[in-house]
């Protein structure tokens, strides 16, 4: 009798080491793409840390779940001198995560840092609509001559360059959060890990096992506690979009990042009510080389390639159906502004090819004598469908001799750079903000990332008029007349506008799609039982 | 012995030398940088950055740079995962990877080991044939196709274990990546032990100790297994290098925070110093296991020992 002790002893350990885990409080598990690359809210560029960020931190302001501007950390603002002043009214009482006082000055100093050069932050030009702020990123000013102040301990002014009406909704963005400074002074760039990380966001990091799991718990400092229904929100993970997905059906997790685009149909008909796509603010695109010949001289030609893409048959046999057809630069849904597309939008697509094929014979390209050209992407099993499916139709309708070539992603970029060797190549643009400037701006003659080298004297003059325009109207007609001639030109051709896609467990509560796909744990809550 | 183990040790010092600056300028060569992204950085924001990490420096005062750190026992900041040392990242990153790696190298032994021995005591019977194509599968079918397989089974349709994550020391969180993991490893074994196993009991001691008349449990396991166990040392000595070191394919679809990936996504994020850490580690583990299987021999067959 004695001898068998031993053995149900070790039977019982067993079970137990085996026995799945019991969750001691409610935890929401969310699934959140690859690992981020810092929690520092000025050195974080990916959209996996900038939605921890969301949660750890917070700004002046934060996207409603209607996709607009509310108050956050500050409870409200007035707008002066034609909409170039903005006055922040801090909410009282505010704290940082471990009970110290967070003031105004925490904001400006949080600003100065974004625009400092020597910060080296991926957003520094998020805010070069406040006067100085271009200069001190170009080392031409310093930190402290940005306008932005803090009167007294409960306002924040900020003086614009000129009236920028999006300016609540940029600060929004994480880029834009306060830093604790004494841990900063104290820790520098290893501040942002548990033990060390200060916010003043509706959750504190509790835990950070890089690859495995980041795990927030309740800050029971923050402003709006009393309303926050989590007490944890774990963050997992992973590299995988397939195995995410098996955890996320395992019951391992209660948000997906993202989901499968092969197993989109199934999905659909297993789990079509936890299946969440909406518009979200974001372009794929082929962008061409327009320093090389002949694209580049022939906008005809440019035009010939762009109109014989099916995007109707790309979205839905290619994407399946996790995407929206484009024709135009600026995503649908942008505030204010109305969406352009290209003249042939509409046209039946026999008279698109048939246009196609006259422009193309126009440019002086026959069938003995095709245009050859290389269209380069990044390796990746999608990109490549997408290229193949494209360099078809080129084929098919003109005959153009497309060479398909995928390169490792920082060779492409790289290459795609220099602008040598490239001469077709694939792009996409997430939008920073609600605003159609986010998108056009980047086919600004000087901005670094037109990869298309594409320059236009006009349409940079039609951007800074509108940059100047204090009336929303004038301003969002100025910008579509910007994006009608870019239309024209076609430096780009946009193929497909992003969706974003979760799968999210029904007893999630309060999960609201919106076109920047910004979710907050305070916002969420899960179903008792 | 001791003269041995210290030949092998100062060997081991050029070798890892060699493999780091190796390794060093190949990184820089390829195209690309640490602070490429689809988001190009401003002029300015890419020199303050490239200042941060010395990387406006020349080339060569980088390496030495490097050196002088390693010198140190410092192996650098992570380019792609900021305010993180390397040698933090690897201590946190090994225990898994040692922990599934171990298991897996047990598991590889263990039932690899028994598949072999009773595949080599009937050679061509039925079990053999069967237990045979079983392992043929077992090498040919890569993780990638088997480590999904696993958790569709006993995680979604059974419910039995998770389908990833890991909790230190949770048995439920091994297993499947363990099993994913050794499938190949005891695929291996099994064949490299039946092939010697059969030799080595069609050799003449064997007829010998037969005639005599010892049980075949004395022969196979006291005479034979010995000299047949040689071949799967040899092989099992890198392969426990691979092991320990993780797999970036079941460290991704268990969502296991080991070292594996980091092979992978450092050299694609041109993680420069954490590509160097990964190396040196991979480098230090072979050398170290190939002087493990060195003084196994020697224990296995005398005739093999070190001066």
């Amino acid at each position: 009798m004695r001898r068998r002790t031993p053995r149900r002893l070790a039977a019982a350990l067993m079970l137990a080491m085996l026995a799945l885990p019991v969750q001691a409080e409610p935890v929401l598990r969310i699934g959140n793409g690859p690992e981020p690359e810092s929690l520092d809210p000025q050195r974080m560029s990916s959209v996996s840390a900038l939605n921890i960020a969301r949660d750890l931190y917070e700004g002046l302001t934060r996207i409603g779940p209607d996709g607009r501007a509310l108050p956050a950390a500050a409870q409200g603002w007035q707008v002066g001198d034609g909409g170039r002043r903005y006055t922040f009214q801090l909410r009282p009482g505010l704290r940082w995560s471990n009970g110290e006082p967070l003031t105004a000055e925490d904001f400006a100093a949080g600003l100065r840092r974004l625009v400092d050069p020597r910060t080296g932050a991926p957003f520094a030009q998020l805010l070069s609509c406040i006067v100085n702020a271009q200069a001190i990123s170009e080392g031409r000013a310093r930190p402290e001559q940005l306008a932005v102040w803090a009167l007294g301990p409960s306002q924040v002014q900020i003086l614009l360059r000129a009236p920028t009406p999006y300016l609540p909704s940029l600060l929004a963005h994480p880029a834009s959060f306060p830093t604790y400074r004494p841990a900063l002074a104290r820790y520098g760039r290893e501040f942002a890990r548990p033990g060390r990380l200060v916010g003043n966001g509706a959750f504190r990091l509790d835990q950070w096992v890089v690859q495995g799991q980041i795990e927030l718990v309740r800050n029971p400092h923050y402003w709006d506690d009393d309303r926050t229904a989590l007490d944890r929100v774990r963050y997992v993970p992973s590299d995988d979009v397939a195995a995410e997905l098996k955890r996320y059906r395992a019951g391992e997790l209660d948000v997906s990042s993202e989901i499968p685009l092969v197993q989109a149909p199934q999905l659909r008909a297993r789990l079509g009510d936890e299946l969440h796509v909406a518009t979200y603010l974001g372009s794929y695109f082929y962008g061409f080389n327009m320093e090389r010949a002949p694209l580049a001289a022939q906008p005809g030609l440019r035009r010939a390639l762009a109109m014989v893409i099916d995007r109707e048959l790309i979205v839905a046999k290619v994407m399946n159906g996790l995407a929206r057809p484009a024709y135009g630069w600026v995503p649908p849904g942008v505030s204010g502004y109305a969406p352009q597309s290209v003249d042939w939008a509409a046209w039946p697509m026999a008279r698109r090819l048939a246009e196609a094929r006259r422009l193309y014979a126009a440019a002086g390209y026959t069938p003995a004598h095709p245009l050859r050209v290389e269209l380069r992407y990044n390796t990746h099993d999608d990109h490549k469908r997408i290229a193949t499916v494209v360099a078809a139709m080129w084929k098919q309708t003109l005959g153009v001799e497309a060479t398909l070539i995928h390169e490792e992603n920082k060779v492409f970029l790289a290459k795609r750079r220099l602008r040598r060797e490239t001469q077709i190549f694939r792009a996409a643009w997430i939008g920073d903000y609600d605003d159609a400037s986010s998108f056009l701006d980047v086919l600004a003659g000087d901005n670094g990332r037109n990869d298309t080298g594409w320059r236009d004297p006009q349409y940079d003059a039609l951007l800074a008029a509108a940059a100047t325009e204090a009336d929303p109207a004038r301003r969002a007609g100025l910008l579509a007349e910007a994006e009608r001639r870019a239309l024209d030109a076609l430096p780009v051709i946009p193929i497909y506008w992003y969706v974003s896609k979760h799968l999210v467990k029904p007893y999630v509560r309060g999960w609201r799609d919106n076109l920047l796909d910004y979710h907050y744990g305070k916002d969420l809550s899960l179903a008792p039982g | 012995m001791i003269a041995f183990a210290l030949r092998r040790l100062l060997s081991a010092v050029p070798t890892l030398f060699v493999l780091v600056t190796l390794a060093f300028f190949l990184m820089r060569a390829a195209p690309g940088g640490p602070f490429d992204g689809e988001r190009t950085l401003p002029p300015q924001i890419e020199a303050a950055l490239a200042a941060e990490y010395h990387l406006d420096e020349p080339l060569w005062r980088q390496y030495l740079r490097y050196l002088g750190g390693l010198a140190r026992g410092d192996l650098g900041p992570s380019f792609q995962y900021e305010g993180y040392r390397v040698g933090e990242l690897i201590a946190a990153a090994l225990p898994a990877s040692l922990s599934l790696g171990a298991g897996a190298l047990l598991l590889a032994l263990v039932a690899g080991g028994a598949i072999g021995i009773v595949c080599a005591r009937r050679p061509d019977g039925a079990l053999d044939r069967v237990l045979g194509t079983l392992a043929l599968l077992g090498v040919s079918v890569p993780n990638y196709v088997v480590a999904p397989l696993l958790v569709l089974l006993f995680a979604i349709g059974l419910g039995w274990l998770p389908a990833g994550g890991w909790r230190p020391g949770t048995l439920a969180d091994m297993l499947l990546p363990t099993v994913a993991l050794a499938l190949p490893q005891i695929a291996y074994v099994a064949r490299l032990l039946r092939g010697s196993l059969i030799e080595a009991l069609a050799a003449p001691y064997v007829r010998t100790a037969r005639a005599k008349g010892l049980p075949e449990r004395t022969i196979v396991f006291r005479h034979a297994l010995r000299p047949a166990l040689l071949p799967v040392i040899s092989h099992l000595g890198p392969a426990a290098a691979g092991l320990i070191t993780g797999s970036v394919v079941v460290e991704q679809v268990f969502n296991i925070p080991g070292l594996g990936r980091y092979f992978v996504q450092a050299a694609l994020n041109r993680d420069y110093t954490l590509v160097l850490g990964v190396v040196l580690l991979y480098g230090t583990l072979i050398v170290a296991l190939n002087f493990v299987v060195d003084l196994l021999y020697g224990a296995l067959d005398p005739r093999l020992r070190p001066a």
